[in-house]
């Protein structure tokens, strides 16, 4: 058989060396069992996208009402999200504002300060935090936080503690992300900056950073994202009023929090608006992870 | 002068926001195992809830909760290895291999809330499961197979190509060579990808209010409406005043449960299949 005498002739490692296997009955068969298995995983992942389209065909037709400023009164027709989608922007950007500099530091910490056992302790509590469920992260905003903020100023639950909250949640991602960044800048570029003379803060900021900012940014857009989607810990601890964000203090109702709180209940059009946020919020997930990937990759160091 | 100052701050300012991480964690983690250890016992562990869950404990979630994660880990483990061994070793590029990575990928990222409104309008709605274990599981199914298959695509694909030559110069079959070299070789990424896969999965809570539901007894069979210890949790915190104490005793004990089935994954993948990589 030609597969025979090609897998003769290729003594190195090559992507289409498992072509190269003896093809007998037997392993056709599994070829074929696989992608038959293959096609159906893919028509059951499609059918998520498929079905979110579907369900809200029927609001999607006047899509502009969802940036109009008639407010959210989907039993009247009224499907305008612009509330609650800058609530849900402003959390994942606030969420981000804390988490940014704080994880940034951390994977600064684990790869320059910290001697190794103390970065493999810390390494391994921003693991534990990042495993922690939401929904507990939620319960514990809801029962310690929220009333700490109501101490302060009342009513508690507001976009500051969703923003905490998040921020605590996505900054595990971001520290894990420019920990392997930092890790990938090239040692000779460091050893250089130490042969100059300049110093840790320095070398830190002046080198590895910029060195670094590829996969740094790529990290952040990847937690804004993850903030972006979340639901139950922001929906414990926002307050869920739909109103423009217009203080830090302000209850505010995001985009997630909307769908869970009104498919309990929701039929008809009101339904069909609540897949079509699901869908515009989904569609703003993506091209943050897409961008995030594509940072990534632009800037990956040979 | 002002450079050493400089570089003073510096570092002071990395160490501090270290330690308030530090402090942080530590301070949830205290939180939910202090006021958690207080109401557990093992009588909440084996009684059903009374008075909307304040009183009396959790076994009927804990049922429901295990079912449903049965149900999505007996059908994402054996679709997502047939899938990951496919991608890695029976396409190749071109060959609908990459149009299904990006798929992934892309999917991968939607939010599980998402994928509670599919659950919602396909499993229980279309296909009239209604809301049922069966409709939640299959939904968590959805959700965490991108994740795994992924894991496990690239556990396989770093499997060094002297493998299957060697595989192939033994005269194995393609399907053995999977089966005794390459999958076990690959044992560690599986082992991560199911541990992603049951820690995401068994923390869920939003792909599950609206496919299984609300209902806190022993389900009776698949198609009974479940409810999972996340939820459990959520309705308790938001909707029962006075039920803090026993959502922090569920909260402790899903971080528990997850760190179990964890341990239990990367043994028994440890197990299953580095046992055939040794020399018969």
């Amino acid at each position: 058989m030609q597969a025979k005498s090609r897998a003769g002739l290729a003594p190195t490692a090559s992507p289409g060396l498992v072509q190269r296997f003896l093809k007998r009955d037997s392993d056709r068969r599994l070829g074929a069992l696989l992608a038959g298995l293959a096609a159906a995983c893919a028509t059951l992942l499609l059918l998520v996208l498929a079905f979110l389209l579907v369900e809200s065909l029927p609001v999607l037709a006047h899509w502009r009402a969802f940036f109009s400023s008639e407010g959210w009164y989907p039993l009247e027709n009224r499907f305008d999200l612009m509330p609650m989608l800058w609530a849900s922007l402003a959390a994942a950007t606030g969420a981000l504002l804390l988490a940014a500099p704080l994880g940034l530091a951390s994977a600064i910490f684990v790869v320059f300060y910290a001697p190794a056992p103390l970065a493999r302790f810390y390494r391994l509590v921003l693991n534990l935090l990042a495993g922690i469920p939401s929904v507990v992260f939620g319960l514990w905003g809801l029962t310690v936080l929220v009333p700490l903020i109501a101490r302060w100023q009342p009513p508690g639950a507001s976009l500051l503690a969703a923003v905490l909250i998040l921020a605590l949640m996505i900054l595990p991602t971001v520290a894990v992300t420019a920990i392997a960044a930092l890790r990938a800048v090239p040692r000779a570029v460091l050893s250089g900056a130490v042969a100059l003379g300049i110093g840790a803060r320095g070398r830190i900021l002046g080198v590895a950073l910029p060195a670094a900012r590829g996969g740094i940014t790529g990290g952040f857009l990847l937690a804004a994202a993850r903030a972006l989607g979340e639901t139950m810990a922001v929906l414990m601890v926002a307050g869920n009023v739909v109103q423009n964000p217009s203080g830090l203090f302000e209850p505010v109702r995001v985009l997630t929090a909307n769908i869970a709180l009104e498919m309990a209940y929701a039929t008809g059009t009101h339904r069909s608006g609540l897949f079509a946020s699901g869908l515009v919020l989904t569609l703003l997930v993506l091209l943050l992870a897409w961008l995030g990937t594509r940072v990534m990759r632009g800037h990956r160091h040979g | 002068m002002g450079e050493k100052l400089a570089e003073r701050t510096f570092t002071t300012a990395v160490w501090l926001s270290v330690a308030l991480v530090a402090a942080v964690f530590l301070w949830i983690v205290a939180d939910v195992a202090l006021r958690g250890f207080s109401t557990l016992s093992w009588s909440f562990l084996s009684q059903a809830p009374g008075d909307a869950g304040r009183t009396g404990g959790i076994a009927p979630i804990l049922v429901s909760t295990l079912l449903i994660l049965s149900i999505a880990l007996a059908v994402a483990v054996p679709l997502g290895l047939a899938v990951a061994v496919w991608l890695s070793e029976f396409t190749r590029a071109g060959r609908g291999g990459d149009t299904m990575r990006l798929f992934l990928d892309v999917l991968a990222g939607v939010p599980s809330i998402v994928y509670g409104l599919f659950g919602n309008a396909f499993f229980s709605i279309y296909l009239g499961l209604g809301f049922s274990l069966l409709s939640g599981g299959l939904t968590l199914a959805c959700m965490i197979l991108p994740v795994f298959i992924r894991t496990c695509e690239a556990g396989l694909g770093a499997v060094g190509s002297e493998w299957r030559l060697g595989a192939l110069a033994a005269g194995m079959t393609h399907g053995a060579a999977v089966r005794h070299i390459l999958l076990p070789a690959a044992a560690p990424a599986v082992a991560a990808g199911l541990v992603l896969g049951i820690g995401r999965a068994t923390a869920e809570t939003a792909a599950l209010i609206f496919t299984s539901g609300y209902v806190d007894r022993i389900p009776g069979s698949l198609l009974d409406s479940g409810r999972a210890l996340a939820v459990h949790i959520y309705d308790l915190s938001m909707n029962v005043t006075g039920g803090d104490a026993a959502a922090y005793a569920s909260a402790l004990v899903l971080i528990a449960l997850i760190a179990l089935l964890n341990v239990l994954a990367q043994a028994l993948t440890d197990n299953w299949l580095s046992r055939r990589i040794t020399p018969l």
